[in-house]
């Protein structure tokens, strides 16, 4: 049986309901939490300030620092707290993402610092943390060219489907399930993160790319919504 | 009471703004177009891309005629030459001090910018750890700035209160030509330097006096672009000036 209806009932191209809190970290220069359904994470940004040791500093441009991890209640089974493996790669990837959009080359031997904390976790938690991490930035005052958003596309046995959740990443039959984050910068909509698990054709890869497009319009949306609404 | 140094910059901004004809200020995003058309010039905060004129900062967008701005709503304070600014010491080298500024650079004074001689075998003796200071930005070099005390005005901090508000609210709380913070002086009897770095130092002859003259500024801080600020503060001074003791209205009549 193909995949025709999604376990939510949600239409293919059709996101979580997105929530955007400003300011949830009253000690951070800026923070915000994003959350896609049950996906939820909280970002904060300390910085620029001054880069410890010495010789991770870079003459030319600052340096942008990003430590994305899960609280230990956020899945079913106990996460172990701590970096490992797979949060290392994350942050990582995080930060070349938001890279392009930050104007870090103005504070020379500096950090900006990102931690980002998943309270919850349904699926596309790295796209919610790049959300919440590009309006955290926004929120601290860091000069950018433009913002990030991220969503993750999914291509469900023939179905191409935006936002997936674990159900849907887990899904067996005919084709299996292939997911792929990806973030576009809201401005200049150059794509910024791309990652792929599962297998896709060269046409269906392009397709994705074009609803991803479209649905991180969507989240950008959702940004400027909330960073407008922030009081003075 | 000594008048207070300030950033010429933002008062001369902010007449022109007076004069000039001016648009609603509306809340922008970084990457969001401001105006569209090439007559427009970008000011702080902004960049041109094409036609448009971009916002790279979060803050609240002024358009003056042909130019446009963003006021910056947050973010770290950058130094300038010329800005006053207080600061605490926290490492002492050979020949001068090591300063914390609030800011992503560490600021240094030398012992030769000081305006009293200090005895070179124990720097500790004018200046120790965690004394603060209110100083002068008078370099700024790839790494650091360079601070001067030789100056009216500058010099060690001895007693008193130091709170810490957001660096971009500072011309709100200075006002145009200093009026909101003499308005805040008069009324509370306190003796109140703001440094550019957004460190406000409070020193009244009643703790009563100082707290009082430390809400005010909050209040400031807080209500930073609304209409009318000058009044409302006004409004809570008065209101406010029982509660807070009747300690500053005797210095009142002292004077």
């Amino acid at each position: 049986m193909a995949y025709t209806k999604r376990f939510d009932g949600r239409a293919f191209d059709e996101l979580r309901k997105m929530k955007v809190k400003i300011g949830v970290v009253p000690r951070a220069d800026g923070s915000a939490l994003f959350s896609f359904g049950d996906t939820i994470a909280i970002a904060a940004v300390y910085g620029p300030r001054p880069l410890h040791p010495q010789h991770m500093q870079n003459p030319e441009k600052g340096v942008l620092r990003v430590n994305y991890d899960m609280l230990p209640f956020s899945v079913t089974e106990r996460k172990k707290p701590g970096p490992n493996r797979r949060s290392s790669e994350i942050s990582k990837v995080i930060e070349w993402a938001l890279s392009p959009a930050v104007r870090i080359d103005e504070f020379p031997n500096t950090v900006v610092d990102i931690f980002i904390q998943v309270l919850q976790a349904n699926a596309s938690t790295r796209c919610a943390a790049i959300n919440a991490a590009a309006i955290a930035l926004a929120h601290a005052g860091v000069p950018m060219n433009e913002l990030v958003g991220a969503v993750s596309i999914g291509k469900i046995d023939k179905s191409i489907v935006a936002d997936l959740i674990k159900e849907e990443e887990d899904y067996e039959d005919g084709e299996g399930a292939t997911d792929m984050p990806m973030a576009f910068t809201s401005r200049s909509n150059k794509l910024c993160l791309l990652q792929l698990d599962g297998k896709i054709s060269g046409e269906e890869l392009k397709e994705a790319i074009k609803a991803g497009e479209k649905a991180c319009k969507k989240v950008y949306a959702e940004q400027k919504k909330a960073l407008k609404m922030v009081k003075e | 009471m000594e008048a207070i140094k300030q950033d010429s910059r933002d008062m001369k901004s902010e007449m022109t703004e007076q004069t000039a004809e001016k648009k609603k200020r509306d809340i922008v995003i970084p990457g969001e177009t401001i105006v569209t058309g090439s007559e427009y010039l970008p000011g702080d905060c902004t960049a041109r891309d094409g036609e448009d004129i971009v916002a790279i900062r979060f803050g609240l967008s002024d358009i003056t005629d042909r130019f446009v701005k963003v006021i910056p709503l947050a973010g770290v304070y950058i130094p300038r030459k010329g800005n006053s600014i207080i600061c605490k010491v926290t490492d002492i080298t050979f020949n001068g001090w090591i300063m914390d500024i609030n800011s992503p650079y560490m600021g240094f004074l030398q012992v030769m910018e000081c305006s009293k001689f200090v005895n070179k075998n124990d720097l500790t003796e004018y200046l120790d750890f965690g004394d603060m200071v209110v100083a002068e930005v008078y370099a700024i070099k790839h790494r650091g700035v360079d601070l001067t005390l030789r100056a009216r005005g500058l010099g060690k901090l001895e007693d008193g209160m130091i709170i810490s508000i957001n660096p971009n609210k500072v011309p709100r709380v200075i006002g145009r030509e200093g009026s909101m913070i003499n308005l805040i002086k008069h009324e509370t009897g306190c003796n109140i330097t703001v440094g550019q770095n957004g460190l406000v130092w409070i020193k009244g002859r009643t703790v009563e006096s100082e707290l009082f003259a430390k809400e005010a500024i909050m209040l400031i801080v807080e209500k930073s672009f609304v209409d009318g600020l000058t009044e409302k503060v006004e409004e809570f001074l008065e209101k406010n000036r029982k509660k807070f003791g009747n300690s500053v209205k005797s210095e009142e009549k002292g004077k």
